[in-house]
């Protein structure tokens, strides 16, 4: 087979023909707002995969445009041809992954396979590192190749800026399973996320609990591991595919009427289990099955009742996580709830589709270019002023704090998880 | 005569002209993400810069003609006939970035805009004032002033409120020489010497680089209605247009939909739209809300007299957006057969719609082409649009025959081979048919005085020799 059709059959070749270059989804895209270049948009890295896919460009020269994308895929819901972004710009980072690792030295291939293969997947290893030292040296690895040693690389003004807003970790303990007083509603196996159950564990414990006074019966299982998000996006799509299968595998043994995540991020990704494997004929089908049974807290809340106790006498205002609004498409849900918080003022965000520029592990890779972005969504919520800012995904959650002490308006402004914000109004105590 | 020279030479004067490095693009990727644009064909500049000061293109004008480099200039490239293709290298000119102005004086009525303001922000701007900008061509929220005001951009509100040219009322211009002028003012009337205000709106950025404009603006409507009005008969559709306008009653839009596109959407997402009858019109009226009420009835009457089946009125703001919901799925709809769409805008004189429609007929039989028309009916645009693969060379030579024939039509009827979206590389071969030999050198002439080496946009209106309309990839 040809260098070429090899190439076209990795990058999704023929997706990129159903674009037809309209520009529709240009306002949408924040880093063509922020960069100020076509090639930073959509259309144009949609254009440039064709190119590179027609030999025309080098798979190194494509690299930073897509290296540049957020992936936060609002693009997706501006277009009016409904072109398939997010399986363009993985076949690309897969492709420019594969390449580049054919020129990776060996310590770097391995340390690559130690964080995303082990590290990310074992919650006892996610705990004795930090949150972001570990990201960071995941991350950090692509720089590796410009062969700098790790040592002078780890914790630039980037991660410090990070580490300083993350959340104390350390003497929590596990809820395994509740039951509801009664007769459950749902039967809910609980994902819990690897990143977010070290750094958030208070939020699951949180949500298990609301989900317990809405009437389901919560059961955390052992065998659950990392959704595979961040190695998909890094291009490691063998391994994102293997946690899946694993995933899979582990909650189909249970009974469960859904499988139920308070992280933005990872449910998108296992909402997207049946694109991840539509391809194995082994696994396509389960996969639906699992991706289907799937939803984000705020859906199962959303349709149950809970116990308010205690009114939020604030303004709150929502920053909706693009995994959320474009990925998961759940974009009513969570502002019921928030509508339903007795007490509080609901404000709109200005602009609120627009990505807050955390994006995974984004901010850690392009610290500049996400603090454009970062700077574009605060001058917006300046214009609200709220004293609550209400999230859905912890990477969001912590850029928005970082944005908030940014402006210096941390007095002022907290910015929250929005199931910690049902739990305080159901008067539940950590 | 200029003196030749090399990529690396041009681009080191460049440098010398934009002080901020970032604004000159020269690395491949770059080059190759403003090589298009919404039509058809890719052609790479040799190096792309984002102006935005009237100074600093001025001086690129300059540079180009000392060294006879050609110069396109570009909005958002949405362009659907080829105009900011770089057709001939040399640079590229993006104004999508400079977009720092945009006032609104209430008193005047007028807005003063950057080149690369989009054109919905200025209906917003506008709107927050209580007046309007009226042209709204459906890719408004996306492509420039700029952009506009080259192609004369329409839309839907072209019917009661007329097309770009007609909110123009001044604009500084680089000329192809590099010299920065002014042309009209600040007031809707003037008409001190020739008008080349409406000269360079329209030109296609040939004839010089707009830097400004003032746009006038108008009172916002109080009020608006909106109707959906269902023919089993294509041509009762055309009668209703005819005498609705006759009439008396001046729609704010009219835009029709055939039975291809409604059978389409309805695939695609479906609202309950009945797929056996032949044509939907979607009507608003807007103005005084007592004034509409009247005109509604009497819209509702005339359909029913000319034969419709059904109509439907919205009751409010919301009832009305559903009922537009139809005409906006078309383009996602008909996209799903096959993911190439060549969208024409030839136009005809409003009496002659039928027939235009009896002739579009024809061509999709005789072409076996997919062929689905929606547009703005009421002023006699209609988009007829064929749907096709452009990976299919076969196909899309019968379509290259197709899309000649519907311009031939067009210009037989009496009417033009563009309605609004330009002539750019992709009608050139048809010039001479609609203007004759002597009325399209009269335009060559005006080109040759203002821009006598060649330099702005070149390769566009005018048909190079032999050139003929290419559809397929080489
Ligand atoms: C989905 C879709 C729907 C559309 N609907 C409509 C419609 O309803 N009505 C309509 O009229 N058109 C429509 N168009 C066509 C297109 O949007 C218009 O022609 C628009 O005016 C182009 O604006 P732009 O900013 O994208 O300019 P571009 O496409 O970048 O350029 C268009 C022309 O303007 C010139 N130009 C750009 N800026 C300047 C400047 N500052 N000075 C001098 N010349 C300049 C370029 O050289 C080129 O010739 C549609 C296009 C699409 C893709
Ligand atoms: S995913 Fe987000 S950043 Fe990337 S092209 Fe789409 S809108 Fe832009
Ligand atoms: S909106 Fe869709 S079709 Fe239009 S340019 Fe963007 S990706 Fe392509």
């Amino acid at each position: 087979m040809s260098k070429q059709v090899l190439f076209q059959q990795k990058l999704a070749y023929e997706e990129t023909f159903s674009c037809v270059q309209c520009g529709y989804c240009l306002p949408s895209c924040p880093t063509y707002k922020t960069m100020e270049k076509e090639t930073h948009s959509p259309r144009g890295r949609i254009n440039l995969v064709k190119m590179a896919a027609e030999g025309k460009i080098s798979l190194s020269e494509l690299e930073e445009p897509i290296d540049l994308c957020l992936g936060c895929r609002a693009c997706e819901t501006a277009c009016p041809t409904n072109v398939q972004y997010g399986a363009i710009l993985e076949s690309a980072k897969e492709a420019i992954q594969e390449e580049k690792n054919k020129t990776l030295n060996k310590s770097t291939k391995l340390l690559r396979k130690i964080l995303f293969e082990k590290a990310f997947p074992n919650k006892a290893a996610m705990n004795t590192v930090s949150f972001g030292m570990s990201l960071y040296q995941a991350t950090g690895l692509q720089k590796l190749n410009h062969k700098t040693g790790i040592g002078e690389k780890i914790l630039p003004a980037s991660l410090a800026a990070f580490e300083k807003i993350t959340p104390d970790t350390t003497g929590r303990k596990r809820l395994t399973h509740v039951k509801p007083k009664g007769e459950p509603v749902f039967r809910i196996g609980f994902f819990t996320g690897c990143v977010m159950d070290t750094v958030f564990g208070k939020i699951n414990d949180l949500s298990i609990r609301l989900l317990q006074e809405a009437g389901c019966e919560v059961e955390v299982i052992k065998e659950q591991t990392c959704c595979g998000a961040l190695q998909h996006h890094s291009g490691e799509g063998e391994t994102a595919r293997s946690l899946a299968k694993k995933n899979i595998e582990a909650f189909e043994r249970y009974d469960f009427d859904y499988v139920v995540n308070s992280i933005g991020g990872c449910g998108a990704a296992l909402v997207e289990y049946d694109h991840l494997l539509k391809d194995d004929p082994e696994w396509a089908a389960r996969a639906k099955e699992f991706s289907q049974r799937n939803a984000d807290i705020s859906v199962i809340l959303a349709e149950l009742t809970l116990p308010f106790r205690r009114k939020i006498n604030k303004m709150v205002t929502y920053q909706p996580s693009c995994h959320m609004t474009n990925v998961q498409k759940r974009v009513t849900e969570p502002l019921s709830l928030i509508k339903s918080l007795p007490g509080a003022e609901y404000m709109e965000l200005p602009d609120k589709n627009m990505c807050c520029g955390s994006a995974g592990i984004y901010n850690i890779v392009h610290y500049e270019e996400s603090m454009n972005i970062l700077d574009e969504k605060m001058s917006e919520v300046k214009k609200v002023k709220p004293d609550v800012i209400i999230t859905t995904n912890p990477g969001c959650h912590l850029q928005m704090k970082h944005g908030v002490e940014r402006e210096g308006m941390s007095g002022g402004t907290e910015v929250v998880h929005l199931v910690e914000i049902l739990a305080e109004a159901c008067g539940i105590e950590q | 005569m200029g003196e030749t020279t090399s990529a690396e030479t041009i681009i080191e004067k460049v440098r010398e002209v934009i002080p901020d490095e970032s604004r000159i693009l020269v690395e491949k990727a770059d080059r190759y993400s403003y090589s298009f644009d919404a039509s058809f064909g890719v052609h790479m500049p040799e190096v792309v810069v984002q102006p935005k000061a009237a100074e600093e293109v001025a001086e690129i004008m300059k540079l180009a003609n000392k060294y006879l480099i050609p110069v396109c200039p570009r909005g958002q490239g949405t362009s659907l006939s080829g105009g900011p293709l770089p057709v001939k290298g040399g640079i590229l000119l993006d104004f999508s970035q400079w977009n720092d102005k945009l006032e609104v004086d209430p008193e005047d009525m007028v807005a003063i805009v950057s080149p690369g303001v989009l054109t919905a922000e200025i209906n917003k701007a506008a709107n927050e004032a209580g007046l309007m900008y009226a042209p709204d061509p459906s890719s408004s929220s996306v492509s420039t002033i700029g952009g506009n005001m080259a192609e004369n951009a329409g839309g839907p509100r072209g019917l009661k409120y007329g097309v770009t040219k007609d909110y123009v009322i001044g604009l500084e211009v680089v000329t192809p020489e590099g010299e920065i002028i002014r042309t009209g003012g600040r007031t809707v009337k003037n008409v001190t010497g020739y008008d080349l205000t409406k000269l360079i709106v329209g030109s296609e950025g040939t004839l010089g680089v707009i830097t400004e404009a003032t746009l006038r603006l108008i009172p916002k409507p109080r009020a608006s209605s909106t109707l959906m009005v269902m023919f089993e008969e294509i041509v009762d559709s055309g009668r209703a247009i005819s005498k609705v306008l006759s009439s008396g009653i001046i729609p704010a839009k009219m835009e029709l939909m055939d039975q291809a596109s409604i059978i389409a959407v309805e695939e695609y997402e479906p609202l309950g739209l009945p797929t056996d009858i032949e044509a939907i019109l979607l009507i608003e009226l807007d103005g005084h809300p007592v004034a509409i009420l009247e005109e509604r009835e009497q819209v509702e009457k005339v359909c029913r007299e000319v034969g419709a089946r059904d109509i439907k009125v919205a009751r409010d703001e919301k009832e009305a957006q559903e009922l537009w919901k139809a005409r906006k799925l078309v383009s996602p709809a008909i996209v799903r057969i096959k993911p190439t769409k060549i969208s024409e805008d030839a136009t005809v004189p409003r009496s002659k719609i039928p027939e235009m429609f009896q002739r579009l007929k024809e061509i999709k039989e005789k072409y076996s082409v997919d062929l689905v028309v929606f547009g703005h009916a009421g002023d006699g645009n209609l988009h007829p649009n064929i749907i096709a693969d452009k990976r299919d060379k076969e196909e899309m030579k019968r379509v290259e025959k197709a899309v000649g024939e519907i311009f031939e039509a067009a210009v037989e009827l009496g009417g033009t081979l563009s309605g609004e979206h330009g002539i750019g590389t992709m009608k050139s071969p048809f010039m001479e048919m609609e203007l004759g030999k002597e009325g399209l050198d009269m335009m060559k002439r005006i080109k040759e005085s203002w821009d006598p080496n060649n330099i702005l946009n070149p390769g566009k209106i005018f048909p190079e020799p032999g050139q003929k309309l290419v559809l397929h990839d080489e």
